[in-house]
């Protein structure tokens, strides 16, 4: 299968930290890669280094072969990547509405698009006059993935989108994740297992900044030894 | 539970936006008179108004960008001097019988002072802040310097002894009302400013660009993200505020009557005061701000003379205890 994202030798600092020490790592187009890996060992700066929000010192980072590395983030934005931070970058002095308006092209909706987003979401149309500081944590990050699928997309970024969340609105998102992966590539950062071996086609896993397996979803599920050499005690279970 | 009931107080009697009404009510059996207090009271909006126009760029500036901007001062002593000038040099219009070149000539004083200040604004961004970005220390350090090197500049053009600003004929007179006088330039001023308010507010609440900048005082790398160029707003934003630095300084040039090379910093004590206390980013704050800082100010300077700056640091303070971000911040936490 082809990689719509291809890291390459890739090395991250933040300030006089050495945080990614030659991550490298294919992202096959279609469905959801899961990157997983413990608190603190680079999922976040590996997302953000993609995305052009911190520099890589070395490396590369190529979507659809096309080397990214260094170009200014909003570059990389209209190349067709959306980003969804761990904590979810929504405007709260704005407008539902408003807020997905900055995300649709030209400030107009296709309301085929607008339509599909409320029926995956159908808080977002309840609230649409709000400001999104009022939402819930669930509501916000809904409006944070909308705001990703508002446009077509060949590859949206998430990062710990089940984070602080109740059961329930996380067996939602499953189902929300599922509908919009059958169009786009997702690359999800989770800390979740259960979580991401329910969307997971492929796995990364991540440890001290350095790729410790790469491998297919399904079976790390069904490998408990493996899960627990990889992942230790600190992932949830769910 | 007891802030909570005052929290809810508050927004029953319509919001902190009537802090400046409450505070003229308090003021009115202070002052004594009635016209005493009606000439306080608009005196208070005017020079609200004209820190208005001084403080929502800065704030903007301060929100959007987060930069330090200490030279924000030379942008209003500039627009003072610079309108002096023109009014110096349009004598003839402003002094005169006809109401209609006394106003061409304070709308080119004003018109100029902003143009300059415009460009001004966009020299500053480019070379001098635009390094900085990101560091606070050094921003303040090289905005400090620039600050300097523009009173030295206004020093060698303008000289060291204070120069006399005559107000065009057409708003050198007070409207009465009874035993109430009313001076046409502070209508003028309120005009003025109130203007300024509803066009921005309309380009921040009806324009693509105003919802980028609002977007952008929240959250700068999400806007990045989500495909856009944040650095080309920071020149507008900048450009915008050093503009409407220099249309107040110009309005205040007026207002004063005597000007001198230290108006703008004694200014920016006032503007840091406004954009504080309304909010980092808002517009609406800094409205609400300047016209809670012009009252005070001029109640404080009829009562107590002496406890005039202080009485604002006071209500600064207060503010910061009741409201640490401000009290209409942009940013809702």
């Amino acid at each position: 299968m082809n990689a719509i994202l291809r890291l390459d030798g890739v090395h991250t600092d933040i300030a006089q930290y050495h945080i990614l020490h030659g991550v490298g790592f294919d992202v096959p187009e279609g469905g959801v890669h899961v990157l997983l890996g413990r608190n603190g060992a680079g999922k976040t700066t590996t997302l953000r280094t993609i995305m052009g929000l911190w520099r890589a010192v070395g490396g590369k980072v190529l979507f659809r072969d096309r080397d990214i590395t260094g170009m200014h983030t909003s570059d990389i934005a209209r190349l067709g990547v959306a980003y969804v931070p761990e904590n979810m970058g929504i405007f709260g002095g704005l407008t539902v509405e408003e807020n997905m308006r900055l995300a649709a092209a030209g400030g107009r909706f296709d309301e085929t698009r607008l339509a599909r987003v409320f029926a995956l979401f159908p808080a977002l149309e309840t609230f649409w006059k709000k400001q999104a500081f009022a939402l819930s944590g669930g509501q916000k990050q809904m409006l944070a993935i909308a705001r990703a699928i508002i446009e077509p997309r060949d590859l949206i970024l998430i990062d710990e989108p089940t984070k602080g969340l109740a059961p329930a609105i996380i067996r939602n998102m499953i189902a929300a994740f599922r509908e919009i992966a059958a169009e786009t590539t997702i690359l999800l950062v989770e800390q979740n297992f259960h979580f991401a071996s329910a969307l997971g086609n492929g796995v990364t896993v991540i440890e001290d900044g350095r790729i410790i397996h790469q491998g297919m979803m399904a079976e790390l599920a069904a490998d408990e030894a493996l899960q627990t050499r990889l992942l230790s005690l600190s992932m949830e279970a769910g | 539970m007891a802030q909570g009931d005052a929290k809810s107080i508050i927004g029953r009697l319509g919001g902190v936006a009537l802090l400046p009404v409450a505070l003229a009510i308090v003021a009115l059996p202070l002052t004594g008179s009635f016209s005493s207090w009606v000439t306080l009271t608009v005196a208070g909006l005017a020079m609200g108004m004209m820190i208005f126009l001084m403080a929502s760029g800065l704030s903007l500036v301060f929100g959007l960008m987060d930069v330090l901007n200490f030279g924000h001062s030379a942008f209003i002593s500039f627009g003072a001097f610079i309108a002096a000038s023109v009014l110096a040099a349009l004598a003839g219009w402003a002094q005169g019988q006809s109401g209609a070149l006394n106003l061409l000539a304070i709308v080119l004083a004003i018109g100029a002072a902003t143009a300059f200040c415009a460009a001004a604004g966009w020299f500053f961004e480019r070379v001098i802040v635009r390094p900085v970005y990101g560091d606070h220390l050094r921003q303040i350090l090289i905005t400090v310097g620039a600050l300097i090197v523009a009173e030295q500049l206004i020093l060698a053009i303008w000289g060291g002894a204070p120069i006399s600003v005559p107000r065009p004929a057409i708003l050198r007179g007070s409207l009465v009302f009874g035993d109430v006088a009313i001076e046409t330039y502070r209508i003028f001023a309120f005009l003025l400013g109130l203007a300024v308010f509803v066009i921005l507010s309309l380009v921040l609440n009806r324009t693509r660009i105003g919802l980028l900048i609002r977007a952008g005082v929240e959250n700068r790398e999400m806007v990045e993200a989500l495909g856009f160029r944040i650095d080309h707003l920071f020149i507008a934003v900048f450009v915008a505020g050093s503009a409407l630095a220099g249309m107040g300084g110009a309005m205040w040039a007026g207002y004063q009557g005597l000007i001198s090379g230290a108006l703008g910093s004694e200014m920016l004590i006032l503007v840091f005061i406004v954009v504080i206390i309304g909010g980092l980013g808002s517009i609406e704050g800094s409205l609400l701000g300047a016209i809670l800082v012009g009252l005070m100010g001029n109640y404080v300077a009829f009562l107590l003379p002496k406890l005039s700056l202080a009485s604002n640091m006071l209500l600064m303070m207060v503010v910061l205890l009741w409201r640490p971000y401000g009290l209409l911040p942009a940013v809702k936490r």
